[in-house]
């Protein structure tokens, strides 16, 4: 037993088809849940009013939007060590939903921002640094899909990604050198605020226990949309290459 | 390898205007940013730097998919690859005489233009020694992005959207010299900065573009 069986596309397809109806149930009640709850059973914040509730959509996206970046990252390492089509795949069907996560993160952020900070962008680093994460998932999808050859793109599209993940990581804190920002620090996950010794800027577990719940099933979702991804494009060219070989005889 | 340097370098400036044509773009550039925000010479001298940056950055990125398409297409890519030079010399050569005829050029004019541009007398130094350290690192980056999109057809707005996302901290760092240059403060942390990313990528980025191209030569 290993992990490295799922790298066999019949193993994995039958796989996840046993897990996508639980997953996708899993993903619908966690967000279901999280997203209600934060909406109408929590209190306004002091300060913000009603609009602190959009932490609910903001932090889970912006979350899964660096993490698909590192998925993509360990699968495409994958890919290039070990050369499993599977993980190939899995980074190519994780990049739209990443850039969709980074789009919602920057317009919830933007949403909030209008009524908070009275802009609807400022060039913050933050901000900015997710801006470019963005442009370098639609680099990355652009090159996918401008490659025929599908191995030829799955190699040219992983070393593309480890380079643009080092600099990405470049951009993040030379933008942070470029300008200060607006936006808060890290206030969930900080190591202050998780044991309590700093309770000034920690977000209260008022708001922090539904966001976890949306940040969980934010999370369930992609699971289970890269599942479906990876079998379709498993899929597809399964049903390329019997349409191929039916026109060679 | 001087003998494919030499080569590259005679192709540049004899085949039809490769040499003159980052060049005339950087200029034309540069002029037009007057027209866009205002003649106010103060204005202009505050984005003085900035805009020579972008220019130079514009400039070398138009020229970038001259690296290997010609080659590519009549075959010598082919040839070299199966000479004994190692493929990450290869890139390097055509990295290097990227720079040389397109960014080194870009480095001169930049005076000249700053001229245009009323950048602050402070500020000539570190225009040049910033660009002079950051155009390395554009090649480099570029000649990366050139390989990947190499086998494409029409790769070169592509290669725009893969190219430009890596070139951020260059030139946020390269920028930011050039700006404290020209207001006189101390230069030294961005220039450290700017430093480390052009040897970082000289030395790193040409392993990663010549797996791109043996891929490409499969």
């Amino acid at each position: 037993m290993s992990i490295w069986k799922y790298a066999n596309p019949v193993t994995f397809i039958r796989t996840t088809d046993r897990l996508l109806p639980w997953l996708s149930v899993a993903a619908v009640l966690c967000l279901a849940t999280g997203l209600i709850w934060g909406f109408f059973f929590t209190p306004d914040d002091f300060r913000q009013g009603s609009t602190v509730k959009i932490i609910y959509l903001h932090v889970p996206s912006a979350l899964m939007a660096i993490n698909i970046w590192l998925m993509m990252l360990v699968a495409s390492l994958v890919w290039i060590v070990r050369r499993h089509h599977v993980s190939a795949l899995a980074a190519r069907a994780a990049a739209p939903i990443g850039a969709t996560m980074t789009v919602i993160a920057l317009a919830t952020g933007a949403l909030w921002g209008q009524p908070m900070w009275g802009t609807w962008w400022v060039w913050d680093p933050r901000l900015t640094s997710f801006l470019i994460l963005f442009l370098f998932y639609l680099g990355y999808i652009a090159l996918w899909s401008a490659i025929e050859d599908d191995d030829t793109a799955a190699d040219l599209t992983s070393i593309l990604c480890l380079v643009g993940s080092v600099f990405a990581i470049l951009s993040r804190y030379a933008v942070n050198f470029w300008n200060q920002g607006l936006h808060q620090g890290a206030s969930v996950m900080r190591a202050g605020a998780i044991t309590g010794s700093d309770t000034e800027e920690k977000v209260s577990n008022v708001f922090f226990y539904p966001m976890a719940v949306s940040a969980l099933g934010f999370i369930l979702l992609f699971v289970a949309l890269v599942f479906l991804r990876t079998q379709t494009e498993i899929r597809t060219r399964r049903a390329r290459a019997l349409l191929a070989r039916e026109q060679s005889t | 390898m001087i003998a494919l340097l030499m080569r590259d370098l005679r192709l540049a400036v004899r085949a039809g205007g490769g040499f003159g044509l980052g060049l005339a773009f950087f200029l034309i550039v540069t002029v037009l940013v007057p027209f866009g925000v205002g003649p106010e010479n103060e204005l202009l001298s505050k984005i003085a730097p900035g805009v020579l940056w972008i220019g130079a950055l514009l400039a070398c990125l138009l020229s970038l998919d001259r690296i290997f398409a010609l080659d590519w297409e009549d075959g010598s890519l082919d040839l070299l690859a199966t000479a004994p030079l190692p493929m990450e010399g290869i890139v390097s050569i055509k990295a290097l005489a990227h720079w040389i005829t397109t960014g080194l050029p870009l480095v001169l004019a930049a005076p000249a233009l700053g001229v245009l541009l009323s950048l602050p007398p402070t500020g000539y130094l570190w225009v040049v020694v910033s660009l002079l350290l950051g155009t390395p690192a554009l090649s480099v980056i570029g000649t990366f992005g050139a390989a990947l999109t190499v086998s494409l057809k029409r790769g070169g707005l592509l290669m725009s959207l893969l190219v430009l996302p890596l070139y951020v901290p260059t030139l946020i760092f390269g920028a930011e010299v050039a700006r404290r240059g020209a207001m006189g403060l101390t230069v030294e942390t961005p220039l450290l900065m700017l430093a480390g990313i052009s040897f970082g990528a000289i030395a790193l980025l040409p392993f990663a573009s010549a797996a791109v191209l043996r891929i490409n030569l499969r």
